[in-house]
């Protein structure tokens, strides 16, 4: 299937749940009150998924190694189905990202997004910055000694 | 040949009693938690997750905790738990091009797009043992400066402007697995990288640094070493799309080689590959100077009968963990392969003995 509008504003919210540090996920969905009804459609579970790389960065993918990843799939009263993969081995987290995704998917998006998606984004932008200065700071400005040669 | 015998478990459990006293040391001191070795030992925590082939950060120190600070050891518990996890998938290959670099060098130019940026290296610091450390006290917070927005291109990328360079064409086939199928011979590049990036870090170094000193020599500079955070994501099934679904910390080196031309390739730079999880450089730079002494043969180079350019000897031999486990096997009870040794020795004695008195008797 290629990105249509509705996925890649999915697609988005989905990586911002995956890459929220362990226990963030659940804790923010807290804030949102009581959890929706819903029924496990696949019980959170902790895997692996196999990061592949490209031999010279852009030629022929390889096996990198794995990295471990948490799921879960629900399906809420009204019907719509939330998927949460999130990095790590944070059973409640996958859970809560499912929740989310599915709520996403309803009129309380806005309300989610404000109150779990938004903080998780500015928490990472914010911590991406930050490293992205320090780095800026150890550039190095090379200048040439005048060689008095005119 | 193997018998079962009984008895010794006392003697194990009491074994392991005191390994895990030996283990937390004098209680006198304060016991080190798994977040401390996460956050305080992590490039220990890198080498173990590289070789362990496990990208977790938490799981890796709690299994430096456990060995006792034996990274073999460590790697070995990372690698036997891994084989437990129920495998969902792979990812899409990660994006290199897009890493959001804490440090980015290239030995080849000095002024390149991006910059030559650090990072937090041990590079031009004096190796002089900092007694400060052995205190506590506060870290002043490192400058900052104001950053350049967009991705850092890839330095190769300069050089095939001019075709001086081979190119990495882009190819879309599934990879060779060594975690699900045996390792066979030839191996192809793809299951030469995947061998080397879990490979032991001393082993690799070694290989690599004949290379330089002119086993298989191939006049390797770093074109450009880059250490950052790459998104990984993954096709979901019952999505239809990719999805992020989380973030590594990568290295990744890639060597300019000297390369005259050959009967197929004309005279133009080659290039190594190493990349590895983690902060390992040293890891890194040492896969990619392997990766291309192991490359002789689709460049129609000759073999020096180099070891580095032994593909069977590289890669069977590698992965400390194969290494490690049939090494020390020899150290655990072996009473009755060497009880018929024994036996073959004494009877071999017996009849050279008996022969020798029978030449001393017809002697006679």
């Amino acid at each position: 299937m290629t990105a249509t509008a509705e996925n890649t504003e999915r697609k988005a919210w989905m990586g911002t749940l995956a890459s929220a540090p362990a226990g963030r996920v659940s804790a923010l969905l807290a804030a949102l009150g009581e959890r929706p009804d819903h029924v496990v459609l696949r019980p959170a579970e902790v895997g692996s998924v196999m990061v592949r790389g490209r031999a010279g960065a852009t030629g022929a993918p390889f096996n990198l190694g794995e990295v471990t990843v948490s799921r879960c799939s629900i399906r809420l009263a009204g019907g719509e189905v939330g998927h949460g993969y999130v990095q790590g081995r944070s059973l409640v987290d996958a859970e809560a990202a499912a929740l989310v995704d599915a709520l996403m998917q309803t009129a309380r998006a806005g309300e989610v997004r404000a109150t779990v998606l938004d903080p998780i984004a500015a928490d990472r932008m914010a911590k991406r910055k930050a490293r992205a200065e320090k780095a800026a700071a150890t550039k190095v400005e090379f200048f040439t000694m005048v060689r008095g040669e005119d | 040949m193997y018998v079962a015998v009984k008895g010794g478990e006392r003697a194990i459990d009491n074994a392991h009693a005191w390994l895990a006293e030996e283990r937390r040391g004098d209680t006198g001191v304060a016991e080190l938690t798994v977040p401390q070795i996460r956050e305080q030992l992590g490039l220990a925590v890198n080498r173990v997750m590289a070789e362990g082939s496990l990208f977790d950060p938490d799981l890796a120190a709690l299994a430096i905790k456990q060995a006792r600070g034996d990274l073999i050891e460590a790697i070995f518990l990372i690698r036997a738990y891994r084989t437990t996890l129920p495998r969902f998938g792979s990812s899409l290959p990660i994006e290199t091009a897009h890493m959001a670099c804490d440090r980015r060098i290239s030995a080849t130019f000095k002024d390149l797009p991006g910059g030559q940026v650090l990072g937090p290296t041990f590079d031009y610091t004096h190796r002089l043992l900092d007694f400060k450390l052995a205190a506590e006290g506060q870290v002043p917070p490192a400058p900052v400066a104001e950053a350049p927005a967009g991705d850092v291109p890839h330095v190769t990328s300069f050089l095939n402007r001019e075709g001086l360079i081979e190119e990495a064409v882009p190819e879309d086939r599934i990879p060779p697995d060594l975690t699900r199928e045996p390792m066979e011979l030839p191996a192809d590049r793809a299951l030469r990288l995947q061998s080397l990036t879990r490979g032991d870090e001393g082993f690799v170094l070694g290989m690599a640094y004949s290379t330089q000193r002119g086993y298989a020599r191939n006049h390797a500079f770093v074109g450009e070493l880059r250490i950052g955070a790459v998104a990984v994501e993954m096709e979901i099934p019952e999505l239809g799309f990719a999805i992020e679904i989380g973030e590594v910390i990568v290295t990744e080196c890639e060597t300019v080689n000297q390369f005259k031309g050959s009967k197929t390739e004309p005279p133009q730079f080659t290039r190594g590959y190493g990349l590895v999880f983690g902060q390992t450089e040293r890891k890194a730079i040492s896969m990619a100077l392997v990766d291309r002494a192991l490359r002789w043969k689709e460049l129609g180079e000759d073999d020096e009968g180099a070891p580095a350019q032994d593909e069977a000897f590289v890669l069977y031999h590698c992965d400390n963990i194969q290494a490690t486990g049939f090494l020390e096997h020899i150290k655990l009870p072996h009473y009755v392969d060497f009880q018929s040794e024994l036996e073959l020795v004494r009877k071999l004695r017996r009849e050279a003995g008996a022969a020798f008195a029978a030449m001393q008797e017809a002697a006679e």
